[in-house]
């Protein structure tokens, strides 16, 4: 009790020392020692958890230990985005702690959601002691079994004197190579007993060898390719930030002239205020973002999976186009696109690689003038009436105008989070935290504070749904306690629109169990969670609405009553030819 | 402005002069693993999950304690065998990962147990395809036999006649031909590109 009590104190400003790299902590007693000295190690300094028996030794070691900074969360789904996204926006693994049973079946989302998206995360659970496992004790479940297709590594914890090394392997695994959620499981017997072996620093196995420079024969190959190509372009993916090359992308781009285009979680890595950006693909990217991918006779496609939201129908997928495929994953090329110039490394490095071999830009002027055309021909549009109903493009669009080009924008899922992506204008990598691969609905509001957490100095707003919300609206409690400036402005439909949207569009308008007959009022929900609760229905209000909220010192919530008739578009319908997508509703019907 | 061409549902484009689909075939995949705990689940969880079509997996010591070694047979058209080998490398616990050719050693052992009936032609039978009689009894004759596929098909196919009551294959092991190595410690934990491939299998020769 008294630990949960400290926990939850809003905790001063720390200052913010660097854990040197290549010191280790020595001195530990008992195996949660080891657990702590492990992640002191990879230099941890947040970690987001919720209590419980079996991992509670973990817990008691931390008590001791200032330093490290314990977010108590009010669920365990919500730890592991909050560390997912701390995760995105550092870079470096983000860390989460569950007890046995529950608690780790709770982390499951998060981490499947992780996998998805390459996140670094490293989740720690409680585990029954191991004479108990598989007795079916109390909170005993299966954690290695059950996340064993959701995570990138999983280790069951087998002695106090190793498992502190254990903890820096699972988290030097989260980070390097491809990154993904990691999970060490340590059972109460392990981290209870005595040990005087201090963990070493994080490192991988010895077998663990990510590729990093491509085959330099094919890289020459792909140059060739590019230099001659008519109507190239880039597809620039999550690997590219993951990657840390936004910098290398951009100088290559500019230098050739070759237009970009970004996936989803690529988002951030091009500057879309630049000529060269055609913004976004895929199924409710921009029409000239599909129009120059679908057109391109040479696509450099960089951290890319093709996942198939981003590809539409693959019979129709840059149909023309010879593609370099540049990934760190070999398992990614030729998995959903035959790759004909396969190049497997590290994005920064084969980018380099690439400008080395490149002597020429693509003799593409012309191409480039019809991007820009399609630029003009399909801007990105709604329609917005006098007054109400508020339309949510353009409280998106208030937003981005009133905040530096470092805020961070998190979302949930759902026509909300297209809303947001389409009408934001991107600038900068590590700002748009939202959950991809996996579409987790109430990513947003345990994302917004693990944002938060991991960047203190930036502005972090979060563009949630009505449903979205209702799923994890029990994070607020946490941003209260921890006096976090978020806001999170919830674009209530009063309904999980984009089933809606799709019941409309393909299932004859049989709205099954998408719209609430009723629900709560957010902005007096967010008070009696003691954060500011504010309702927007009047667009004129819009510009004072976000003012409030950004002057407020704590979170805010503002429940922005919206068209509930108001559909997303472009549209692409599910496995459609990118190059055919929908303006509207009755674009829609003709497809 | 509507491109003109087509990819296939493996997402390679078809080339309208010479459209290759590509037919399923069977491949003999060797892995080195960590030997510990969870590994062969992991190993099945992934094949299973991936809907890699599997035909048999065996799995066994090696001469270091630390790694054991998979066998692996599956059925599947080439990009498929291609994205198996290359998931299965992506494991942790798994250190190397090797196709083999088709000439590699490899043997699969049957159990089998026949009514004990007609002695005399079951031990010839036996005899012809030099297997062992393990246990025969006044109702029943247990044989082991060992060989590929295909020949100990057919000599099931040849005790049917006396009625088979049981049986329990093995699925192959396998080791690569002559000096080429099958899957060692010392291959990086990456998918060899197919330019390494071919020099690779150049150097085979
Ligand atoms: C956890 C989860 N359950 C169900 C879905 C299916 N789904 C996708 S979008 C969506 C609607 C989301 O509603 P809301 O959060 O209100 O967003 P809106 O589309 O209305 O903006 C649903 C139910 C999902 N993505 N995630
Ligand atoms: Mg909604």
């Amino acid at each position: 009790m008294q630990m949960s009590e400290r926990a939850s104190v809003p905790k001063e400003e720390r200052t913010d020392e660097e854990q040197a790299e290549t010191e280790t902590v020595d001195g530990v007693a008992t195996g949660a020692e080891s657990v702590v000295a492990g992640l002191q190690n990879a230099g941890v300094e947040h970690l987001f958890g919720v209590q419980g028996g079996a991992i509670m030794p973990v817990y008691d070691a931390l008590y001791e230990h200032e330093e490290m900074d314990h977010i108590t969360m009010a669920h365990e789904q919500g730890a592991a985005h909050a560390a997912d996204a701390y995760g995105i926006v550092r870079g470096k693994p983000g860390v989460c702690l569950a007890t046995s049973g529950p608690g780790a079946t709770n982390l499951i989302t998060g981490l499947a959601d992780a996998n998805m998206d390459s996140d670094p995360v490293i989740a720690l659970t409680g585990q029954v002691p191991t004479d108990f496992v598989g007795n079916d004790a109390f909170q005993e479940t299966d954690t290695i079994g059950v996340t064993q297709p959701v995570t990138k590594y999983n280790k069951f914890a087998e002695s106090s004197d190793t498992v502190g090394d254990s903890i820096g392997e699972a988290w030097a695994l989260a980070n390097e190579g491809r990154q993904g959620p990691t999970l060490v499981d340590l059972p109460k017997d392990v981290t209870q007993s005595e040990t005087d072996v201090a963990p070493g620093l994080p490192e991988t196995p010895d077998t663990y060898n990510p590729p990093t420079e491509a085959d330099q024969v094919i890289v020459q190959e792909a140059a060739d390719a590019l230099a001659n190509a008519e109507r190239p372009a880039i597809l620039a993916g999550g690997g590219v930030i993951k990657g840390e090359a936004c910098e290398e992308l951009r100088a290559f781009a500019r230098e050739y002239e070759i237009p970009v285009v970004t996936t989803m979680p690529g988002t951030g890595s091009f500057p879309e205020d630049d000529e060269l950006s055609l913004g976004i693909a895929g199924m409710h990217g921009t029409g000239y973002g599909n129009l120059t991918i679908s057109n391109s006779d040479v696509l450099l496609g960089i951290g890319t999976r093709f996942d198939d939201r981003l590809t539409g129908g693959i019979d129709t997928f840059a149909p023309d186009a010879d593609i370099i495929h540049v990934d760190i994953d070999p398992a990614e090329i030729s998995k959903n696109v035959e790759a004909d110039y396969p190049l497997i490394g590290d994005a920064a490095v084969v980018i380099e690689q690439l400008d080395e071999a490149l002597t020429q830009s693509p003799p593409a002027g012309e191409w480039r003038e019809q991007c820009q055309t399609w630029k003009e021909e399909y801007p990105l549009d709604y329609e917005m009436p006098e007054d109400e109903p508020l339309k949510p493009q353009y409280v998106v669009e208030k937003y981005d105008e009133v905040t530096d080009d470092d805020c961070i924008v998190a979302a949930g899922v759902g026509q909300h989070q297209m809303w947001a992506w389409q009408y934001w204008t991107w600038k900068k990598p590590r700002t748009w935290v939202t959950s991809h691969g996996l579409g987790t609905m109430g990513y947003a509001v345990p994302a917004a504070i693990g944002a938060k957490v991991a960047a203190p100095d930036q502005e972090v707003v979060a563009f949630d749904g009505d449903g979205s919300f209702l799923m994890t609206a029990q994070g607020l409690s946490v941003a209260v306690r921890e006096g976090l400036n978020i806001t999170i402005v919830v674009l209530n439909n009063e309904a999980v629109g984009m089933v809606r949207q799709w019941q409309d569009g393909f299932y004859e308008g049989r709205r099954m169990a998408s719209e609430y007959p009723w629900i709560p009022e957010f902005d007096k929900l967010a008070e009696a969670f003691g954060a500011q609760g504010l309702r927007l229905e009047d667009p004129d209000e819009v510009e004072e609405t976000i003012q409030q909220a950004r002057e407020y010192e704590g979170p805010t919530v503002i429940d922005a009553i919206i068209d509930p008739t108001e559909n997303v578009y472009p549209m692409v319908p599910s496995g459609g030819d990118n190059a055919r997508f929908a303006l509207n509703e009755e674009h829609l019907d003709q497809l | 402005m509507l491109p003109k061409g087509r990819r296939n549902k493996q997402g390679i484009r078809i080339d309208p002069e010479a459209e290759a689909e590509h037919q399923p075939e069977r491949a003999l995949l060797s892995a080195l693993v960590k030997h510990e705990p969870g590994v062969l689940a992991e190993v099945s969880g992934l094949f299973s999950r991936r809907q890699f079509n599997i035909e048999s997996l065996t799995v066994g010591a090696t001469i270091d304690d630390d790694f054991a070694r998979m066998t692996i047979v599956i059925e599947e058209p080439r990009p498929g065998i291609d994205q198996a080998k290359k998931q299965l490398e992506k494991l942790i616990p798994v250190i190397s990962v090797r196709e083999l050719d088709r000439d590699a050693v490899q043997r699969e052992l049957v159990i089998v147990k026949v009514n004990g009936t007609e002695p005399d032609k079951v031990n010839a039978i036996t005899d012809m395809y030099n297997g062992e009689t393990m246990d025969a009894g006044p109702r029943t004759i247990t044989i082991q036999l060992t060989g590929d596929h295909q020949k100990i098909d057919d000599a099931l196919d040849a005790y049917r006649q006396f009625g088979i009551r049981e049986i329990a294959r093995t699925g192959y092991s396998a080791l690569a031909r002559g000096e080429a190595p099958t899957a060692q410690v010392s291959e990086p934990n990456q998918a060899p590109t197919d330019a390494q491939t071919a020099t690779e299998e150049a150097a085979d020769d």
